[in-house]
């Protein structure tokens, strides 16, 4: 809005003397604005806060005192509320006058009453008491034959009303829906709209009233009554779908212009109902291909017609490709649609920026591979100066998490979690990076245990207190019941001790309490892991904190636990003894009662031991909860005369028959009758409490309450059954997920057998953000890893239109490994003359000023062990962007731009490469350089609009290709030619 | 809509209204905090923010920040329409419309408000229809006005 003249606040004082000036006689309304004016314009002159305080509590009290003196007319009271709402506008109390303003309302002239009204609905909330002394006169004014009044009841009505008094107004209101005034209707309607939202049930029995408004011949009550449609419709799709047809017509009207010119809004017409039917029609459309019919053509006039360059055209493009992946597809539209989103990825505006990633992110459960046609713009975003637009990016890449990106996805979402302070945000963030990490191992993303068990302990220590409770929690059952491979898992588990130990050793860090606890449970029940005699060195650590006063007294619960257990492996310890006579006079009654428990085991070592077997605790304790063990004992004490046990219904029945002398009245007679009489060996105890199984709670909590109770919470029997149960039925379904990695595996053979020459092309400018874009969407629309990701989504292969990794044949089986790599420090889009290039590469002598190592690595897998000349690139690391380049395997370079490992002998690779290349643009093949073992051969292959180099790196020798260090000149060397 | 503020480029809070039931004290919190994520925002930043689990819409016009809560499947884009076509309704009724004006008739304001939004949700898009209603209001008032003022002389 540039035509609004800015006048600062500065010119403030003038203006107002000049008002006063020459408003003096002009009346009444120039002294109340005045009043006001004296008001802000005090407050605008002052400097300091506590002036502002001061000068405000005066006005306040001032106010107080006018408005309950008798005098005050109610013109001044009018003009006192303008004032009161000022003072509460600024953040003080004016709740002394919410009287007043209700009294206002209620015996004010239209004007004062109006004023009573505002201040009503900004004072009060609509479950503030003072509401009720409203309703009467509400109920007044709906009554009222001036039309204004009338209006000003149903404003206050559709804002605040106490749900409890809808009744007192509901069929007054009911009748304003016939109404004469289009207004009145109108206003009416949204009233009910207001009721629905606050109590549905009230006005459940004029849904059909909402079908005659909604068929008003008045724009505006068409329009309000939409508004209750679309929450219905929410609630309970199914029972409004006899309107589609309704809807779709409104629509068609509206799309075609057929509204009077008065709802144009910037030449587009009736923005705000086009948007309201557009977002019916995807909840009435959703999964319902009959339904969804209807709507087609009205979805693709909108799409149609929606080409001004306006932000509302925007707007409703952006409801109309949401409504068209709502609703049950149909590839024209979603291709149009597609193509729309394109168009805001791709927008220079910011704001259409963002709700382009926006639509990625919830069509691309539907359709991955538009994620790829953007993956650039989307890496752009990733370093957006903006956070929201960061923040949108992360959560799009969040949704397209895989094992290949995995780590490159957490990485950034850490670094965006370092930066963030807000409280919602970080708790929003720790819970997607561990669902990823956590929830997800069923099929693992995490590369490797190291990284895992990092980037586990960067989301608790930054997440902290304040994360969801059941990520600790998961974390630690995902250790204790492991994976598949027990090595694998053991690896896991020693590698989380090693690393809490190192961590506990950093002096003066305070770590969350959760992760404190995770610490804990995780040393207490793996530390045997590390083969140390004596735990000595970590029980030290443990005591240390729990001599510290910052921790808390849950998490000394689950230290002391920790103690406990590693005391059963411990032969003797001076510290745990500190410990027992440290605590067992604790003021702590529940310390106190651990280091207790913790003494008395320790006398009885036997029993500790069985107590507190080493790794259990994933298996179920046998507890004998009938106590049969005392059989024995029991019937010896019988034969000795012993008195036998009675339970306990038993004893009160005999003691209510002993009173029988005086009470005629059979009260408890149906237990004489009852069999239990007879039971009452202990075997027949025993019989019968056997019946409730081991699940006894009794018995278990007998032997449990050694275990202590921070861990009984989570891993406790009773807590832990019920989940263990659940986990054998995910276990058969994980049964898929290893044999997926044996085809992958025997894919992953076949691929090397098969084309055992893979030529590397490279695009012409291999930019760190290609490589991250590589590292990204690896694995988006690729069938292996959709299989591996057991997504049921279809494979489509849109993205491999330009397929930049060219298989070659080759029957040598001695093959050398090429790795290519090219590298150009400048990022701009010219073309470089790679001769100079070239040169400099032969001319680098010793100079590294732009150093590149390209580590690679062999790969031990079983799969390469038929063919072991083979050598297989898995890891090739850029110095530069470590991280960024992690994938392994040739699959994973098959959606990649930038890079494929080949193998190739040198003498096929000229003439492999000429066949795959002839139809392009190509360089005799040049050897860069060699030596006895190793050649570097380059070759050059313009195509469409970049430019390829290959370099071959041939190994010329037997032996295997541990490492490779590829260096290339300084920049200044390469020439820029147009 | 949740709620919807107005406040200076000074952080002074200059209209506003909820939509959602909120103690007086959230209220305050929530103002200060979004006043200030607001006003730290440069100008090229995207009009939108994600706040808690709302979704704020902001622009500024001149010296005046005009900023939505939505809810997240909120429209952001007409959200943004809606601050501008109230921006329009108030132009018209001020007649070019200064941040003064609304400082100095603010009730007029939240009257334009309730015509044009009531209870969060879009009432009348149409604005000769929003601007009808509060003349009409305005001429009663005024007549009934010097009415009473003529009765007291």
């Amino acid at each position: 809005m540039s035509d609004i003249v800015e006048k600062t606040l500065t010119a403030l004082p003038g203006l107002f003397l000049q008002n006063q000036s020459v408003g003096g006689p002009a009346g009444v309304k120039t002294s109340f604005s005045s009043r006001l004016g004296g008001l802000v314009r005090g407050i605008t002159a002052l400097t300091s806060k506590h002036e502002e305080e001061k000068l405000i509590q005066q006005e306040l009290s001032n106010l107080k005192a006018t408005v309950s003196a008798p005098t005050t007319t109610l013109r001044m009271m009018k003009e006192c509320m303008v004032r009161l709402i000022y003072c509460e506008m600024l953040g003080y109390d004016a709740s002394f006058g919410y009287i007043h303003a209700i009294k206002l309302a209620q015996q004010g002239n239209l004007l004062e009453k109006r004023v009573g009204y505002l201040a009503v609905s900004l004072f009060l909330h609509e479950n503030h008491e003072l509401l009720l002394l409203l309703v009467n006169t509400v109920v007044k004014d709906l009554q009222s034959t001036n039309l204004v009044e009338v209006c000003m009841a149903l404003t206050i009505v559709s804002q605040i009303f106490p749900r409890e008094m809808i009744p007192a107004v509901l069929p007054l209101i009911e009748d304003k829906l016939q109404h004469s005034k289009e207004i009145i209707r109108r206003k009416a309607v949204l009233a009910l709209y207001k009721f629905h939202l606050i109590a549905p049930n009230q006005v459940q029995h004029i849904h059909i009233k909402f079908r005659k408004a909604l068929c008003d011949r008045d724009v505006g009550v068409m329009a309000a009554s939409l508004h209750i449609y679309f929450r219905m419709i929410k609630e309970n799709s199914s029972g409004y779908k006899d309107l589609t047809g309704s809807f779709v017509t409104i629509l068609k009207q509206v799309v075609g212009g057929k509204l009077p010119v008065d709802f144009n809004y910037h030449s587009v017409p009736a923005p705000w109902i086009q948007i309201q039917l557009l977002r019916i029609l995807g909840l009435l459309g959703k999964d319902d291909q009959r339904t969804s019919e209807l709507m087609y053509d009205v979805l693709d006039e909108s799409l149609r017609r929606a080409e001004l360059n306006h932000n509302v055209t925007y707007a409703i493009l952006f409801e109309c490709v949401h409504t068209v992946y709502s609703i049950y597809p149909k590839s024209e539209l979603l291709e149009k649609a597609a193509k729309c989103i394109g168009k805001f990825v791709l927008s220079p505006k910011i704001n259409l920026k963002y709700l382009g990633l926006k639509a990625l992110t919830y069509v691309i459960q539907q359709d991955p591979t538009l994620a790829l046609q953007h993956q650039m713009t989307i890496i752009e975003c990733l370093d957006h100066p903006d956070p929201i637009i960061k923040r949108e990016t992360l959560e799009l890449l969040y949704r397209i998490t895989n094992a290949q990106n995995i780590t490159v996805i957490v990485q950034k979402m850490l670094e965006y979690l370092h930066q963030s302070k807000e409280e919602y945000i970080i708790v929003n963030l720790v819970g997607k990076i561990a669902d990823i990490l956590v929830l997800n191992t069923v099929d693992t993303y995490a590369p490797d245990n190291a990284w895992f068990i990092q980037t586990m302990n960067a989301v608790f220590s930054v997440g902290g207190d304040v994360m969801h409770p059941d990520i600790p929690n998961n974390f630690m059952r995902l250790l204790a019941e492991g994976f598949d491979d027990e090595t694998e898992d053991q690896q896991l588990r020693l590698y989380a001790v090693q690393s809490y130990l190192t961590l506990l050793d950093v002096e003066n860090v305070f770590y969350p309490q959760k992760f404190l606890q995770v610490m804990s449970w995780v040393l207490g029940e793996y530390y045997y892991l590390l083969d140390k005699d004596t735990p000595e060195e970590v029980l030290t650590k443990l005591y240390k904190l729990l001599m510290n006063d910052s921790v808390s007294s849950e998490t000394k619960a689950w230290l002391i636990a920790a103690v406990t257990k590693l005391t059963s492996q411990a032969h003797s310890s001076n510290i745990v003894e500190r410990l027992i006579q440290e605590f067992t006079i604790s003021l702590d009654t529940c310390m106190r009662q651990h280091a207790f428990e913790l003494k008395h085991l320790r006398e009885n070592v036997e029993l500790m031991k069985s107590l507190l077997p080493v790794d259990k605790s994933c298996e179920d304790m046998v507890v004998d909860a009938s106590l049969s063990f005392l059989d024995g004992f029991v019937a010896e004490e019988l034969s000795q005369g012993a008195a036998p046990y009675k339970p306990h219904h038993q004893r009160q029945e005999e003691k209510l028959s002993q009173e029988k002398v005086l009470n005629f009245e059979p009260y408890g007679l149906s237990f004489s009758s009852s069999g239990f009489t007879g039971r009452q060996s202990p075997a027949g105890i025993s019989l019968g409490s056997d019946i409730s199984g081991n699940s006894a709670e009794t018995g278990m909590k007998e032997t449990n309450s050694l275990k202590l109770e921070g861990i009984k919470k989570l891993w406790g029997k009773e807590g832990y059954l019920p989940k263990k149960e659940g986990k054998t039925g995910d276990e058969t379904e994980a049964l898929p997920v290893p044999q997926e990695s044996i085809i992958m595996e025997n894919v992953d053979q076949a691929v090397t057998k098969k084309d055992q020459c893979q030529v590397l092309t490279q695009s012409k400018e291999e930019k760190e953000k290609q490589l991250l874009a590589s590292s990204l969407f690896v694995g988006l629309g690729s069938e292996s890893t959709i299989n591996l990701l057991g997504k049921a989504d279809t494979v489509s292969h849109k993205f491999r239109r330009k397929p930049k990794v060219k298989e070659t044949k080759s029957g040598e089986t001695t093959s050398a490994h090429s790795m290519t790599c090219s590298y150009f420090s400048s990022s701009s889009n010219a073309t470089y003359e790679d001769d100079y290039y070239l040169d400099a590469l032969q001319d680098r002598g010793d100079k590294e000023l732009n150093k590149f190592s390209l580590n690679s690595e062999l790969l031990d897998s079983e799969s390469l062990t038929e063919l072991p000349s083979v050598e297989k690139l898995s890891n090739c690391k850029l110095s530069s962007s470590p991280s960024l380049f992690t994938d392994n395997n040739m699959e994973g370079f098959h959606p990649s731009q930038s890079t494929a490992p080949s193998v190739a002998p040198e003498t096929s690779l000229a003439s492999s490469l000429l066949e795959e290349t002839s139809e392009h643009m190509h360089s005799e093949l040049v050897e860069v350089c060699h030596n006895e073992t190793i050649s570097v051969s380059s070759y050059k292959i313009w195509k469409d609009d970049c430019l390829f180099i290959v370099w071959s790196v041939s190994n010329k020798s037997g032996l295997e290709l541990k490492s490779a260090n590829l260096e290339i000149a300084p920049a200044e060397n390469f020439k820029v030619r147009q | 809509m949740q709620f919807m503020l107005l406040f200076s480029r000074q952080g002074k809070l200059r209209l506003q209204k909820w939509y959602v039931p909120l103690s007086d004290k959230e209220k305050k919190k929530i103002t200060r905090e979004l006043v200030q994520t607001v006003l730290a925002r440069k100008p090229k930043m995207c009009s939108f923010l994600e706040w808690r689990d709302l979704k704020i819409v902001y622009k500024r016009y001149a010296s005046l920040y005009f900023c939505c809560a939505i809810e997240d499947q909120d429209n952001e884009l007409i959200t943004l329409e809606i601050i501008h076509r109230y921006v329009e309704l108030l132009d018209k009724y001020f007649g070019s419309v200064c941040e003064l004006d609304i400082i100095f008739n603010f009730e007029k304001a939240y009257f334009i408000l309730d015509e044009f939004l009531l209870g969060g949700e879009v009432q009348e898009t149409s604005k000769k229809n929003v601007l009808k209603a509060i003349e009409q209001a305005d001429l009663l008032q005024e007549a009934e006005h010097n009415w009473s003022v003529l009765n007291l002389e």
